[in-house]
């Protein structure tokens, strides 16, 4: 037997080897430098890795808009412009944990590479995600993803509920990607193939007598992406799991893991199974009501913020899903809009709350943000427009994300889902508001004032800055998600 | 056609002099002279549109000063301006009365930031009523939610958060309906025109065909939105509490103002989009209306405080205000609108004087008063002259208003119009004994300490009586400008509703 090596199209796979390859650099240079790597070598390795990463993500979007959407590595992974613009933001928000990170690390004496290893590692294979054009390259994406956050949510060690949450979080985890994989195989046996345009191509070209298998193993693989992304009720983990993270891993997970699954379950749903629209959406509607409505009513009771913020994100998986739902390219683009307003946003709220956190990352109830906004005008003031953003309110990106996921709902037939969505968003804006509130409360006047490092006061500023411009001028940002989204066809 | 630029600096304005205020907050007492400046500036232009759109009506062409810019094709968004009849009254309301709640009311703690929400206040519910665009009226309506909660949360009375937060989850939840409304209207457009990029344009979506089914529909889905803003019975229970609750001048915004943001939608958008399901949902919205003035009377007598008193004699005022849009009559509809600007001026008026007594007393409820006006007899005159205006005296105001509303109500639906004219008497009823009740009789203790109207309050309050007479006795020009505005609008669905 004779091994074929499939033809490599380096540049699609560029970003990916850009973020294994600092990771790997960063191993060999804690294993080889005499002493501790310091702390702002590895913070700048992340982050000229990422930001190369983006450079090269111009480049491929030069490179598709000449040449098209391209697949390599025997099919398995796919260029196109909405894997460039998906990688494109976890880059981004990489840039921004890192910067978080490091303010946090030297709050909490965390010394080593560790982190930044981990974070790397996580982040190429949301990127691999973002490209695979194939189940099992999703799963090894996924796989990689994951592993290095499970270690990511342990790394408070001194913090019983740091290891409780990775625990939970390495159980279940383990337990919804077995049950991907078996999916897959599922799929496999339904459709012959694990490459997505082959399946799509196959359900396009044959109709099934007994299709019982198809949709086991489709079912089976939406389970494995509802957990990822925490649909109810596939969530219970995820707010143990926020709330037990070191904040900064919490930022990066509600950001990065969200554009990688979605990027994955995207191409999925729309790409290989578009054919069954009819089958899948129906099962879509129940989870979206489920994922936005308790979502949205859960969070109200929580009193620790990041347990509401786990909530909140839930949500907004709910939204995102929406754009899934209705299944054409207006829908996916709205989507891929949602995604990347919301992971600049979450990540700088996240950012917020670690500062606040203080000393331990531990102070993360409501009463802590009482009149934060009075003592600190600045810092309180970008947090009220980050909780707004998420609300929905005009004038921010998260009004544009929200409309645009519910018009092509509306655009699908699916007017009563968009109602009950639009609902559960108000629901939301009683714990949004309730911290705003608290924010300009006149208690906690003589609280400590926080110090707000420079790079994470960066990464806040820009959060905001990216929320308030493109709230009042989405025009680009909307182009952009179109333009990624042209070559989806339902 | 005037030029646009007019309709966008009244936009602009009140936003510079927000961010004006917002600058120059380190000086104690600046910001206060940025936000009357401002509003001073603001009321003159929105006159002066107002003056000139007289001599366009001769040229028979309602919309005036319209512009059209699409600022993003993908989203639909638009940049779309124009004014009419109905519209011009509630432009001038607007710049009246945040420059009266601003001189009578003013707050001084922290008061850069009340001035500058005040101002931004103003810009979004400038934006609002001259908005010709679906998607641009949705986003000012909703926009006009986040000064109102920060205004009443951060300056309210003791229950304000309670208060800020029903108001605001209640009418984001009336938002949805509009929203998604809104979105199945513009793409039941765009399927019908499959050549057109997505629009939101009033005029282009208003010639939207749909069966009858889909008009209520989306006529139940607006209503609902507008209900909650005006508020409508029975979508009224967070008015009481957020009226209460609410810093005077943020009353003053909501029920003079905001209020009218309710009508006007249900007039301009519910009734002028969906004519076909005018049929079957009139009676429905006029009963709404007419149990809403009975039920507002009925708690205004019984209400313990003042400023809950004006809340429940507006729900009955916007019963009225309802009734006369709903009525499907030229006449009727007419009243509304001038109705809506006379509620607005006496309600500036009576949460000014409830302001005042406050300030002195420390307290609004009703049983703490008595005999006031001995020792505050300027007071106690400028109270009768706006609350005789309610009761609907003829010679005053809101006689006009609810005269033309009534006739125009009996004309087209005599039962309705019947039984809410028991409302007239109603107010009289709940006004002339809560006037008792706070100004008759023996003033002792506290209350025999009351100073009278310092000369600033009584000069805040002169526009309020001025236009209460000036629009009684002659109230000519006014309807002259709001008559073929809402003439056409009748007409365009009379159509397919209207039996007389």
């Amino acid at each position: 037997m004779k091994l074929v090596i499939p033809s490599i199209h380096y540049l699609a796979i560029l970003p990916v080897l850009i973020f294994f390859g600092a990771a790997l650099a960063l191993v060999l240079a804690s294993a080889l430098a005499r002493g501790k790597v310091p702390l702002v070598v590895a913070t700048s390795t992340v982050i000229a890795a990422a930001t190369a990463s983006i450079v090269v993500n111009f480049w491929q979007w030069r490179c598709v808009a000449k040449a098209g959407a391209s697949v390599t590595i025997a099919h398995a992974i796919v260029l196109d412009d909405f894997s460039v613009v998906a990688s494109g933001v976890i880059a981004l928000s990489v840039i921004m944990t890192a910067l978080v990170a490091h303010d946090w690390a030297i709050r909490e004496r965390v010394s080593g590479v560790e982190f930044h290893i981990l974070a790397l590692a996580s982040s190429a294979g949301a990127l691999l995600m973002t490209q695979a054009n194939d189940l099992i390259v999703i799963f090894l994406g996924l796989e990689i993803l994951s592993i290095g956050l499970y270690v990511l949510v342990a790394f408070d060690r001194h913090r019983t509920t740091s290891l409780e949450a990775a625990l939970k979080y390495f159980l279940l985890g383990g337990f919804a990607s077995a049950i991907f994989i078996y999916g897959a195989a599922l799929v496999y046996g339904a459709t012959g193939s694990t490459n997505l345009t082959t399946i799509s191509y196959f359900l396009g070209s044959n109709v099934l007598l007994r299709p019982g298998l198809l949709y086991a193993g489709g079912a089976l693989l939406l389970v494995g992406f509802a957990f990822k992304i925490a649909a109810v009720p596939f969530h219970l983990w995820s707010p143990d799991v926020y709330e037990g993270a070191p904040t900064p891993v919490t930022g990066l997970m509600a950001s990065i893991v969200k554009v990688g699954a979605f990027a994955a379950l995207i191409r999925v749903l729309i790409s290989a199974l578009g054919t069954q629209l009819d089958t899948w959406r129906p099962i879509l509607w129940i989870l979206i009501v489920l994922t936005t409505v308790i979502g949205a009513s859960l969070a109200v009771v929580q009193r620790n913020v990041k347990r509401m913020l786990a909530y909140s994100s839930i949500n907004h998986a709910g939204f995102i899903l929406l754009g899934v739902w209705a299944g054409t390219i207006r829908g996916t683009a709205a989507a891929l809009f949602y995604i990347i307003t919301y992971a600049p946003i979450v990540v700088a709220t996240f950012a917020v709350v670690t500062l606040i956190g203080g000393v331990g990352d531990e102070h993360h109830s409501i009463e802590r943000y009482q009149g934060l906004a009075r003592r600190q005008p600045w810092l309180g003031g970008a947090l009220a427009v980050l909780l707004l953003s998420q609300l929905g309110v005009p004038l921010t990106t998260g009004f544009y994300a929200k409309f645009t996921v519910l018009a092509s709902v509306v655009d699908a037939g699916g007017g009563e889902l968009a109602l009950i969505a639009l609902i559960s968003a108000a629901i939301a804006a009683f714990f949004y508001l309730r911290w705003a509130m608290a924010l300009y409360s006149d208690d906690g006047l003589e609280a400590a004032r926080v110090v707000v490092p420079r790079p994470t006061a960066v990464v806040i500023g820009f959060g905001v800055l990216v929320t308030l411009v493109f709230g009042i001028w989405p025009g680009p940002l909307a182009t952009l998600a179109q333009h990624a989204t042209v070559l989806f066809t339902p | 056609m005037h030029s646009s630029w007019w309709l966008t600096f009244l936009i602009l304005v009140p936003f510079v002099g927000a961010i004006g205020a917002a600058l120059v907050r380190k000086v104690e007492g600046r910001a206060y002279v940025v936000g009357i400046g401002t509003s001073a500036i603001e009321l003159i232009l929105s006159v002066v549109v107002a003056c000139l759109y007289n001599d366009h009506i001769a040229k028979a062409q309602t919309f005036d000063f319209a512009t059209r810019h699409v600022l993003s094709a993908p989203f639909g968004l638009a940049y779309d301006v124009s004014i009419d009849g109905i519209s011009l009254l509630m432009v001038v309301l607007t710049a009246l009365t945040v420059l009266l709640a601003l001189l009578g009311a003013r707050d001084r703690r922290q008061e850069p930031a009340f001035v500058a929400w005040m101002l931004l206040l103003t810009c979004f519910t400038m934006g609002s009523f001259l908005s010709h665009d679906l998607l641009e009226f949705f986003v000012f309506f909703e926009l006009t939610l986040v000064p109102c909660y920060f205004i009443i949360s951060q300056w309210g009375g003791k229950e304000r958060a309670k208060a800020a937060l029903k108001f605001f989850i209640y009418t984001f939840t009336g938002s949805a309906f509009l929203f998604v409304g809104i979105l199945y209207l513009a793409f039941q457009y765009q399927h019908q025109n499959p050549n057109s990029a997505l629009t939101f344009s009033y005029s282009a979506l208003s010639s939207t065909a749909m069966s009858h089914g889909t008009a209520v529909w989306l006529f139940i889905a607006f209503a609902i939105a507008f209900a909650v803003k005006a508020p409508i019975w029975p979508f009224h229970t967070w008015s009481p509490i957020t009226y209460a609750e609410a810093p005077t001048a943020g009353s003053i915004e909501m029920s003079a103002l905001l209020a009218k943001l309710g009508t006007y939608g249900l007039l301009r958008f519910a009734v002028g989009l969906f004519p076909l399901a005018l049929v079957s949902m009139r009676p429905v919205i006029l009963t709404l209306a007419v149990i809403g003035i009975i039920y507002g009377s009925m708690l205004a007598c019984t209400t313990p405080d003042l400023k809950r008193f004006v809340a429940y004699s507006s729900l009955a005022q916007m019963g009225f205000i309802t009734l006369g849009v709903m009525s499907g009559s030229t006449i009727g509809t007419v009243g509304a609108v001038l109705l809506m600007f006379n509620h607005g001026v006496i309600t500036i008026g009576f949460f000014l004087i409830i302001g005042f007594i406050e300030k002195r007393r420390g307290s609004i409820l009703i049983k703490d008063f008595q005999g006031l006006q001995g020792p505050a007899p300027v007071m106690a005159a400028l109270f009768t002259v706006v609350m005789l205006a309610s009761i609907g005296l003829p010679g005053l105001s809101g006689f006009v208003s609810e005269y033309l509303i009534l006739i125009g109500t009996f004309a087209t639906h005599t039962w309705w119009a019947v039984v809410a004219t028991t409302g007239v008497l109603a107010s009289a009823l709940y006004l002339l004994w809560a006037y008792q009740r706070v100004f008759h009789g023996r003033a002792e203790g506290a209350n025999a300490e009351i100073t009278d109207a310092t000369t600033s309050e009584k000069w805040v309050l002169v526009p309020v009586v001025v236009l209460i007479i000036v629009l009684g006795v002659f109230p000519k020009p006014v309807l002259d400008r709001i008559t073929p505005s809402v003439h056409q609008l009748i007409a365009h669905v009379a159509p397919a509703g209207l039996n007389k």
